[in-house]
């Protein structure tokens, strides 16, 4: 049986935030009297994780799913709550829990600037205690997983997003941390390199049967990574499960574009109970539900002359929008 | 703690700060250039201050020369640890990247304390040393081993002082976020420093006894120097040293409960 590596139950946060009124009144205000509210960013979640799953957190900006890795991580002392990850309590910070997890944030970086990457490898090795040549055996394998080489000899502030991206997961995992957290980590990627980031990790858990708690707005990161989505709306869950489920609860229908041999078909066709979102002279789109799709195609092919149709699933980031803005999915 | 990793790490601290500072030659020569301007400029004022009167708070010139070299001296350790390394723990804490530091199995402080190097700080190091072997010369002061030991453990004081004060004040980051002028109040008390301690009035010499312990950097390390400091004042240093050290060690560990992570 798989363990749960991360045990997370009521857990919550609170943040003191300072509010301001607007203008010069205000500022001077704000000044000599600084108001502040407590604000509770993350509401009571409990949710475990087992060992080797990628699951995606998905949320609108400022849902909470950074502060739920930082807090994973710890970086940020719980409010209320238990969190255990691999054993650990994570804000006490013990040598061999963060000897065994990585962080990776898309919009910091952690690499010497005027370096080239392989000093800070070097660098890393020395602090997770990694001898010369067990670190350079690594940053062998790791470089060919992530397809670079001569990159990692040139000063970072000359490579490209991209191949700067590739070395701040190289620096990353040198360790080779059993639990990964990344915190949109293809921001800002083109779509090459978002690709070959998604390779690189789906290869990485194979590999290593590593944990993967991932954040990202790109969808394709989500769906081509992740079985399992936590969808956190204003500091809640509003859903934790399959990601095939959610899509097929968000999306129940498949539109088929038909293309009939001539008009007359196609009006036999719109006339049979199907329902029908348009028509264009001998072609006709429409709405089957998923489940009786298989059935209902066949009966369209044995009874109309067909010339051509097309099955369109609804774009996956539209999907998704829905679940950013609702509170509660149940399935 | 284990020490050979620190070594290992520290080793490489250097490393990668010299290789990525040698980087830029024409910001190393000129900060070489201010180092030498800088000293010569505070002798010259020095020699201004003295040149109506012979003494200044019951020091001769040659003397409180002695108090400008220790002056170089830490001025040279603070441009290679410690400005390199503390004013960015408010860049770590505004921008967020003190999230890597935390995550990394290696004690936080030591991280963010030494991490990096100016190498420029060194030249005014021997500076100072040449300055100061100049004084040994001119005020006929016997090199004997408890006068070295006595000048070691002061001046390491003095150090470990400067080092806490300026953490202290950057670890309040946490909380403040921005905490710049209070450096720079900290560091343009330091240059009070150069000045002999007896040479300002006494609610000064209160203040900078016990608010800011300037008088504990310099004035008694140049005492000690002259034969002219007391045990319990080298003793009270030490104190004074120990309590600091371990009070901004503490406060850092407090101070990191309370912190929130820039937000992404």
């Amino acid at each position: 049986m798989v363990q749960n590596i991360i045990d997370v139950r009521n857990l919550s946060k609170s943040f003191d935030i300072a509010s301001k009124e607007p203008g010069l009144k205000g500022t001077i205000k704000h000044f000599f009297r600084r108001q502040t509210k407590s604000l509770k960013v993350i509401k009571d979640i409990s949710f475990e994780i087992k060992e080797g799953e990628i699951v995606g957190f998905l949320g609108a900006n400022g849902a909470g799913k950074t502060t739920i890795l930082k807090m994973l991580c710890g970086l940020i002392y719980p409010s209320e709550g238990s969190i255990l990850v691999s054993g650990y309590l994570p804000f006490k910070r013990k040598e061999n829990f963060l000897k065994n997890i990585t962080l990776i944030m898309g919009q910091k970086q952690q690499l010497i600037w005027d370096l080239p990457p392989i000093e800070s490898f070097y660098l890393n090795a020395s602090i997770y205690d990694l001898d010369k040549f067990e670190a350079k055996k690594r940053i062998k394998k790791l470089s060919e997983m992530l397809e670079i080489d001569e990159e990692l000899f040139i000063p970072v502030r000359k490579l490209s997003l991209g191949q700067r991206m590739k070395s701040e997961l190289l620096a990353a995992l040198i360790h080779e941390p059993s639990i990964l957290f990344l915190d949109e980590p293809t921001l800002g990627l083109d779509i090459n390199a978002q690709r070959n980031l998604r390779k690189f990790l789906q290869k990485y858990n194979e590999k290593t049967n590593a944990t993967i708690c991932l954040t990202s707005h790109y969808m394709k990161d989500i769906t081509s990574l992740c079985k399992r989505v936590i969808c956190v709306h204003e500091g809640a869950i509003s859903y934790d499960g399959k990601l095939d489920l959610l899509l097929k609860k968000l999306s129940p229908v498949k539109e088929i574009l038909i293309v009939c041999r001539s008009e007359e078909d196609a009006i036999k066709l719109e006339n049979s109970g199907f329902t029908v979102k348009n028509k264009v002279k001998n072609e006709i789109t429409i709405k089957i539900e998923n489940n009786s799709i298989t059935s209902s195609l066949k009966s369209i092919l044995n009874n109309f002359d067909i010339e051509d149709l097309f099955i369109n699933e609804p774009p996956i980031d539209e999907v998704i929008g829905k679940v950013l803005i609702k509170k509660e999915y149940d399935i | 703690m284990n020490l050979r990793k620190y070594l290992k790490v520290y080793k490489k601290f250097l490393h990668t700060s010299l290789a990525s500072e040698l980087e830029y030659k024409a910001n190393i020569l000129v900060d070489l250039i201010t180092a030498i301007l800088s000293l010569v400029g505070s002798v010259f004022l020095l020699s201004i201050f003295f040149q109506n009167s012979g003494y200044i708070g019951g020091w001769k010139f040659e003397q409180a020369l002695i108090i400008q070299a220790i002056y170089t001296i830490l001025n040279g350790i603070t441009n290679t640890w410690f400005n390199p390394n503390l004013t960015e723990i408010v860049k770590h804490i505004r921008e967020g990247t003190l999230d890597f530091v935390l995550l990394k199995p290696i004690d936080s402080q030591f991280f963010i304390s030494l991490k990096k190097l100016n190498p420029s700080g060194f030249l005014e190091i021997m500076l100072g040393f040449f300055l100061f072997f100049f004084c040994i010369r001119i005020n006929q002061i016997n090199l004997n081993l408890s006068f070295l030991t006595l000048s070691t453990i002061t001046i390491s004081c003095s150090i470990c002082i400067l080092y806490s004060l300026w953490f202290f004040i950057s670890t309040t980051t946490i909380w403040f976020v921005k905490t710049w002028n209070a450096i720079e109040v900290l560091r343009s008390f330091l240059y009070i420093g150069r000045f002999p301690l007896n040479s300002f009035s006494f609610s000064l010499r209160i203040f900078f006894s016990v608010f800011i312990p300037i008088a504990f950097i310099t004035t008694i390390p140049s005492e000690v120097f002259l034969g002219l400091s007391e045990l319990w004042k080298i003793l009270l240093e030490f104190i004074v040293a120990s309590v600091f050290l371990i009070t901004s060690r503490k406060f850092w560990l407090f101070a990191l409960k309370f912190y929130s992570s820039a937000s992404s």
